[in-house]
């Protein structure tokens, strides 16, 4: 075979191969939220449930960010979890940071709800008002709790 | 008396291949013992041996494939053994050789067969690479069979282009292993025909490795005897055919018994069918 | 021999041979580190003259794409079949596009590209490379002043590096097609969901990439057992039929262990 066909052939190769890793990356994967810059923010949790690093943080259901660290801070007993931001989204300094699950047993992410405060959150700041991720078996008890004392105020 | 060439040493230019009290062994496994001989400038030398008796090695040795354990291999000048990767590759350049059964590259034709080693290590234009390699075909008689693959070619045919690879870069020296070996008797008298007119042609030494007497005779220059990892004999085709050695007269005339035996080391016949009928 | 004596002593064979086996693997463990620093140290030439590599991709990379194709099309259609089967029972059929592309680009693309690979690219390589040396056309190149390691082994090497990234992600991509085509085109999983989920839960750095990492390093285990089992192999027919059994075996076996290794590091939850 001669040098020219074989290159031919082995350029048709790379090229799928190049091909299907770009397919791999735009189409099956999402390389956009990694790819592009990010600013960090800080929030504090009394509970953070199941989030897991690389959670997704949402808003309005749109993913902005991701959960890029979780620590535990022996101080305030607290739960801080570092946030990367896209940096083309920007939030007011008054919002709210939840945590939340995908469906009833689904994933756990984190949503912000944005308030009304002019200024903007920078880099490496910290969001204050936090909800910590609802538990369920705090829910039932609390239900059970409530059920309990409406029985007895009925008596 | 063995090593004649011995005692021109004071002119070791003559000699372009000496060997000097030679040991070697696989692992544990003798093959050479303090071999020592002389391969004279210009000249064709047989090594004849029986299979197995460690003509290979030597040329493997010769080639720098294998270091021996104790002695020397000087070649034009230079110690074998003690050259390093680049000195030895140098050195192999100017050596050409021809394996048992050609060891041609199976996966390129006949020319890039020739022209493998001026590819590799020439940076000749491909017009000229191609007239070379066209007149190394013809001075074997193929040039008419170089788009062939080796796998269409006869096994005399793909010996004759082992030979026009080895003799590529015109090299000082030939090595031979076997190059009789499984060839019909035209295809026999071909191939030793070109042995003797390539080295004459090229002004090169050739060392030939074999076990076929009656061809060897016909056109060395000198022959050695080698058995159990020694010389045993030696001489031109002359005396060895008037030779009384007891070792080259059983193989010059190919007979069953005699100072190499027929029958493996064992004890007599008898005594291990009477033993192990009492036992 | 009375009866009492042969038990302890068939443990003692037993165990002598444990040992043997033992330092015959680990010593041929070394011999193969050692032919893969010489490998490397005469890989210049495979660059330099890239020709040489660009043939051996020709033949262990492009020469695979049937094989990776049509297998990547149906693992990926049995992936769709099968997973639809299982999400459907909980009501996440759209779910089924993440399902299909992170097994395919974490673990089934490399490492069933890689044990196609071996079976098809590597052990031709075992065989080309033990065929050369039982022909003795390797020492014939070393007597021609022409390193065979830089030569022929050295080529084939790169050319199986280089090629099993690019067949693992074909594969990956190939599979994720047939998933689509057995899912969407023929289940009817709305196409916005399986898609759209597919995007929002495989992330490129962490699941792509590390995927390509993990052929990659395949490739590397596959090709140096591939040419190190040809180059080491016994010079008759017998040995080289042996030695390309043992390309196969060997790389399941490299590439099965490296993966548990690699998912384990690459994975770990945060």
């Amino acid at each position: 075979m001669s040098r020219k066909l074989l290159d031919l052939w082995v350029g048709i190769f790379v090229a799928f191969g190049l091909a299907s890793v770009l397919f791999l990356a735009l189409k099956v994967g999402n390389v956009s939220t990694n790819l592009s810059e990010t600013y960090p923010l800080t929030a504090k949790f009394v509970n953070i449930g199941g989030l897991k690093v690389r959670a997704p943080v949402k808003s309005a259901g749109v993913v902005v960010g991701r959960v890029a660290d979780i620590r535990f801070d022996p101080e305030s007993y607290e739960a801080v979890v570092t946030l990367s931001m896209d940096s083309r989204y920007r939030f007011p300094k008054d919002t709210f940071a939840l945590i939340l699950t995908a469906g009833l047993l689904g994933e756990q992410y984190i949503g912000l709800d944005p308030g009304g405060d002019e200024a903007m959150l920078k880099a490496g700041e910290v969001i204050t008002k936090t909800q910590s991720a609802v538990v369920l078996e705090k829910l039932i008890s609390q239900f059970m709790f409530n059920k309990a004392s409406e029985g007895q105020g009925d008596k | 008396m063995l090593v004649p060439f011995s005692r021109k040493d004071r002119v070791s230019d003559e000699n372009l291949i000496e060997i000097k009290d030679l040991d070697f062994a696989y692992e544990d496994r003798p093959i050479l013992g303090g071999i020592s001989l002389a391969i004279p400038r210009g000249k064709v030398v047989a090594i004849m041996g029986g299979s197995g008796c460690g003509k290979t090695t030597l040329l493997r040795l010769i080639g720098g494939q294998l270091r021996p354990q104790r002695g020397d291999v000087i070649v034009d000048g230079q110690s074998v053994p003690q050259l390093d990767d680049d000195a030895l590759y140098a050195l192999r350049r100017r050596m050409g050789m021809l394996f048992q059964f050609g060891a041609l590259f199976t996966d390129v034709s006949v020319f890039d067969n020739v022209a493998y080693q001026m590819r590799e290590h020439t940076d000749l234009p491909e017009e000229l690479i191609r007239d070379m390699v066209l007149m190394k075909l013809n001075a074997v008689g193929l040039r008419g069979a170089h788009q062939l693959m080796p796998a269409e070619l006869s096994g005399g045919m793909a010996r004759r282009v082992a030979l026009a690879r080895a003799i590529a870069l015109d090299p000082m020296l030939i090595m031979y292993d076997e190059p009789f070996a499984g060839l019909d008797p035209i295809s026999l008298g071909v191939i030793g025909q070109l042995i003797r007119k390539l080295n004459d042609a090229l002004g090169a030494t050739t060392i030939m490795v074999t076990h076929d007497i009656q061809e060897s005779l016909l056109i060395v220059d000198y022959i050695y005897f080698m058995s159990e990892g020694k010389i045993v004999a030696l001489g031109n085709p002359d005396e060895i055919r008037a030779s009384a050695h007891p070792f080259v007269h059983q193989f010059v005339f190919a007979e069953a018994d005699g100072p190499v035996p027929f029958h493996y080391p064992a004890p007599p016949l008898a005594s291990e069918l009477l033993g192990r009928a009492a036992a | 021999m009375s009866e009492r004596s042969r038990g302890p002593a068939s443990i003692l064979t037993a165990v002598t041979g444990l040992g043997h086996r033992v330092n015959d693997a680990l010593a041929r463990l070394g011999f193969a580190t050692r032919f893969l620093i010489v490998l490397l140290r005469w890989s210049g030439q495979s660059f330099r003259r890239f020709h040489l590599t660009i043939r051996e991709i020709y033949y262990c990379g492009f020469q695979s794409l049937l094989i990776i194709i049509v297998s990547g099309l149906f693992i990926g259609m049995v992936l769709g079949m099968q997973g639809y089967e299982t999400l459907q029972r909980y009501g996440s059929a759209e779910a089924l596009g993440v399902l299909v592309a992170l097994s395919l680009v974490r673990e089934l693309g490399p490492v069933v590209a890689a044990l196609l690979f071996a079976s098809r690219a590597g052990s031709s390589i075992t065989a080309e490379i033990g065929l050369m040396k039982a022909t003795e056309q390797l020492t014939a190149m070393d007597m021609m002043a022409i390193n065979p390691i830089a030569r022929v082994v050295a080529p084939r090497f790169w050319g199986g590096v280089i090629s099993m990234p690019l067949l693992a992600a074909l594969f990956s991509a190939t599979g994720v097609f047939g998933g689509y085509l057995i899912g969407v085109v023929f289940i009817g999983v709305d196409e916005g969901a399986f898609w759209s989920q597919m995007q929002a839960s495989v992330d490129f750095r962490y699941d792509v990439w590390s995927g390509i990492v993990k052929s990659f390093i395949f490739g590397i285990a596959v090709s140096l057992i591939a040419v190190f089992e040809g180059y080491d192999a016994v010079p008759t027919a017998e040995g080289v039929s042996g030695s390309i059994k043992g390309t196969v075996v060997k790389s399941a076996l490299a590439i099965l262990a490296l993966d548990f290794v690699l998912t384990s590091f690459m994975f770990r939850e945060g």
